[in-house]
């Protein structure tokens, strides 16, 4: 029943970049994107490098302000434009619906990983001994040495530090996900275990977009594929 | 009225120094000071043939108010015979032409620096305190405007700030002079360098308070029977002074003591600090335990020796 | 939810018609952390005055909701009103901790000032109080009773913060808080600021020219320049894709750690 329930409508997204500094060079990027994605649909951007995926990605997250269109996100119900409404309401949606797995790790530095993961679960509500709880359980699924909870995960190699992104996108039930390369940097027995993670979160109903060069991961996840080069627009 | 009554009396000054408008101007400030009690008054404060530090606000408010009737007392750090004493006294002889005292159940006018009488004072009587820094605040918030401002909104958590301090440091308030008093429940107010032994006597004074600072130009009071009460904290409450035992030359108990060095070898007693209370009682028959060796030690009524 | 501090249209010149901030409009709500980055001249410490009660602006409202009364022109209230408020609801942590420390107080006496400024007496309650809320800025315990100019620049800074948030404010205003220290003791103050200001849910405004520190606290964030907002957002949003051509010249001037 929930599977045909619209999380995430994008519509007539448009980005470019205008570059002041530069003599205020016009970088196109994409125009007229749109696309739906339904309560537990995985979604899974592709395109050659540089069209776009990221960008895309970003600005379903708010993080990049896009140039047009509009990102329509169900939030408890509401249809909400993340990319014109206020600020605090980007934020309460980040809090509570939108999750985000970057490719690379950017977290308040000096902070342990446990406490990273456990952090986000509080700000989301959970009281903190639940929190500290979903997050030992999962750092103990993605096979992260206990002996670097306790530690901020600045000196991590590429695949601890992506499994502990994992579980900060993972440790909170989200309705909608963003995953940026989930499951690079990650060896085969670590990667099943974010696989399985994403799809536990998939099967609950969350509305997944992920961008992906590992095939086999990616035909694991994905239940269709959305082309952003065709969207590349004219330089 | 004819000219004679402004003069002094040897005729070069005015009566008591000041001339009227002065006066009359001093006069308007402790009306506003009385109205107000605890509340700093400035007034337009007039240099006076002393330095400042010698009495000079005191002074002032002296020469505004003393008539010929009046009997003036002086007393410095409690005692009539101290150089300060002397020459206020004189000075208020000479242009005043009133009688002086050290008896002080017989002054209409005390002017005094650092004690309060030991004697309960009566309504008849007024104390005049001199003042070398108005501001109970000062030490801790140095800008005047600041100041004022506290005291306009009874914003006085600062004051408490100092006792904290002393507590934190001593493990109790060990501010002993000018320890600072609430006022009528209003203003927060430095009752000068008076030992803290004093302080409860400002309560519920009959007598008027008038305190004067010559060099800051501030004049404040308080009226008769007035609510006087020493800050503290619940849980360190104000102690009032007490010493642990009597006067060497009178034997009297409750009264502020002054050490006295007897020789080079360390010999010492404590006496009374109000030496007119402390001559009155010995005249009265009282003793202490060193009383034989008072007149040897020239502590001998003062009366005359000026 | 209702907003806690309200600036609508504040404009501030100075005597001589010198601009210090022109047409700045926000809405701050509890628990939320506003930045406010820009060079010297930017007219951010003019807004951070108006902001806090110190300027009167010449144009414009600043509104605050005092003890949830609804929003009030912090303006119009009475002078004794808004230094009641100044000690009570809101905190200002100044740059130079000498600005906001008494010097010739101890730490325990400069912490417990608020709590004697709105009544308390109780001696042993005071100074458990300034106890607590100094360790809970790392200072030691048996420091209590030292003067801040025998700390470091870095524990003078702690200090100030606790005797902030001793009255448990509800807006907290920063000008440069992190100014002046070495980037090691400023990583810890940091650290130390995000905590509390999530543990207690104050609302904040910092004003800084340090990218760093606003991509560390703040939630959203307002570019300043020649004393106009150029540019407002979320804090990584104006940060990893700013629009105006001041922004981007500020964000790529910083180099990448």
């Amino acid at each position: 029943m929930t599977q045909n329930l619209l999380k995430l409508r994008v519509q007539n997204l448009h980005k470019t970049f205008t570059l002041h500094g530069r003599g205020g060079i016009e970088l196109p990027v994409f125009q007229d994107v749109s696309f739906d994605v339904a309560s537990g649909e995985c979604v899974a951007l592709v395109g050659s490098s540089g069209s776009g995926k990221s960008t895309l990605l970003r600005s379903l997250y708010a993080n990049y302000l896009p140039s047009s269109g509009k990102i329509l996100i169900n939030h408890h119900g509401n249809w909400v434009d993340i990319a014109s409404v206020e600020a605090r309401t980007k934020l309460e949606i980040r809090r509570e619906t939108i999750g985000y797995v970057s490719q690379f790790l950017r977290v308040i530095p000096r902070i342990s990983s446990i406490d990273l993961v456990a952090e986000v679960a509080i700000a989301g509500g959970s009281p903190s001994e639940k929190a500290m709880e979903a997050a030992v359980g999962l750092l103990r699924r993605l096979n992260l040495p206990e002996h670097l909870w306790n530690v901020p995960p600045a000196t991590f190699s590429g695949g601890e530090q992506q499994r502990v992104n994992i579980a900060m996108g993972l440790v909170r039930p989200y309705s909608i996900l963003l995953l940026d390369e989930p499951t690079a940097s990650l060896d085969a027995v670590n990667r099943e275990a974010a696989i399985e993670l994403i799809l536990e979160a998939k099967k609950q109903g969350a509305a997944i977009v992920v961008i992906c060069h590992d095939e086999i991961a990616r035909d694991r996840l994905a239940d269709r594929l959305f082309d952003v080069s065709q969207f590349k627009a004219a330089a | 009225m004819n000219s004679r009554a402004f003069h002094s009396v040897d005729g070069t000054y005015n009566f008591a120094y000041l001339d009227e408008q002065t006066k009359r101007m001093i006069r308007r400030t402790l009306l506003k000071a009385i109205a107000v009690p605890g509340y700093q008054v400035p007034f337009g404060g007039r240099e006076m043939p002393m330095a400042y530090g010698w009495g000079t606000g005191g002074i002032q408010i002296t020469a505004s108010i003393i008539g010929r009737d009046d009997t003036l007392k002086v007393i410095d750090q409690g005692a009539d015979d101290t150089t300060n004493a002397v020459s206020i006294r004189r000075f208020f002889r000479r242009v005043a032409g009133v009688q002086t005292t050290e008896e002080t159940s017989k002054a209409t006018l005390i002017q005094t620096r650092h004690r309060i009488p030991e004697k309960q004072l009566t309504e008849k009587q007024i104390l005049v305190y001199q003042v070398p820094q108005p501001e109970p605040l000062w030490k801790l918030e140095p800008r005047e405007v600041e100041t004022r401002k506290l005291h306009a909104y009874s914003e006085y958590g600062l004051m408490h700030v100092k006792l904290y301090e002393d507590i934190s440091r001593h493990g109790e308030i060990i501010t002993t002079y000018d320890y600072p008093v609430e006022v009528n429940a209003r203003h927060i107010m430095s009752p000068s360098p008076i030992p803290k032994f004093d302080n409860p006597k400002m309560a519920m004074m009959p007598a008027l308070q008038l305190f004067g600072a010559g060099r800051e130009k501030r004049i404040y009071a308080i009226p008769p029977y007035t609510r006087v009460r020493s800050l503290d904290f619940d849980d360190h409450p104000f102690k009032p002074q007490r010493f642990d035992k009597p006067c060497a030359l009178c034997g009297a108990e409750e009264v502020f003591l002054d050490e006295v060095i007897l020789d080079d070898k360390g010999d010492h007693m404590f006496v009374c600090s109000d030496s007119d209370h402390c001559r009155e009682r010995r005249a009265a028959g009282h003793t202490g335990s060193r009383a034989s060796d008072a007149a040897d030690m020239g502590f001998v009524p003062t009366e005359g020796l000026n | 939810m209702n907003a806690l501090l309200e600036a609508q249209s504040v404009g501030h010149s100075y005597a001589g018609g010198q601009l210090g901030c022109e047409d700045v409009s926000f809405r701050l709500y509890p628990g939320e952390v506003l930045g406010v980055v820009g060079e010297s001249g930017s007219g951010k410490s003019t807004l951070l005055g108006c902001l806090s009660g110190m300027i009167e602006p010449s144009q414009g409202s600043v509104r605050f909701d005092a003890g949830g009364q609804g929003l009030r022109d912090v303006f119009s209230l009475s002078e004794p009103e808004r230094r009641l408020l100044m000690r009570t609801d809101w905190g200002i942590v100044r740059q130079n901790p000498r600005d906001g420390l008494r010097m010739n107080v101890s730490a325990g006496g400069n912490v417990g000032e608020r709590l004697m400024a709105v009544g308390a007496r109780n001696y042993t309650e005071i100074r458990g109080e300034a106890l607590d809320w100094l360790t809970r800025v790392e200072i030691p315990s048996g420091r209590i009773d030292d003067l801040p100019r025998t700390f470091s620049g870095g524990m003078q800074q702690r200090v100030q913060i606790a005797r902030i948030l001793v009255s448990k404010p509800r807006l907290v205003f920063m000008d440069e808080p992190t100014g002046g220290l070495d980037v090691s003791v400023q990583a810890r103050l940091l650290d130390l600021l995000r905590g509390l200001v999530r543990d207690l849910g104050v609302a904040a405004v910092v004003v800084t020219h340090d990218l760093a520190v606003v991509r560390l606290l703040s939630d959203r964030l307002m570019v300043m320049r020649q004393g106009r907002v150029v540019e407002s957002g979320l804090t990584d949003q104006v940060l990893d894709d700013p629009q105006h051509p001041y922004s981007q010249l500020l964000v790529s001037s910083v180099l990448q750690a």
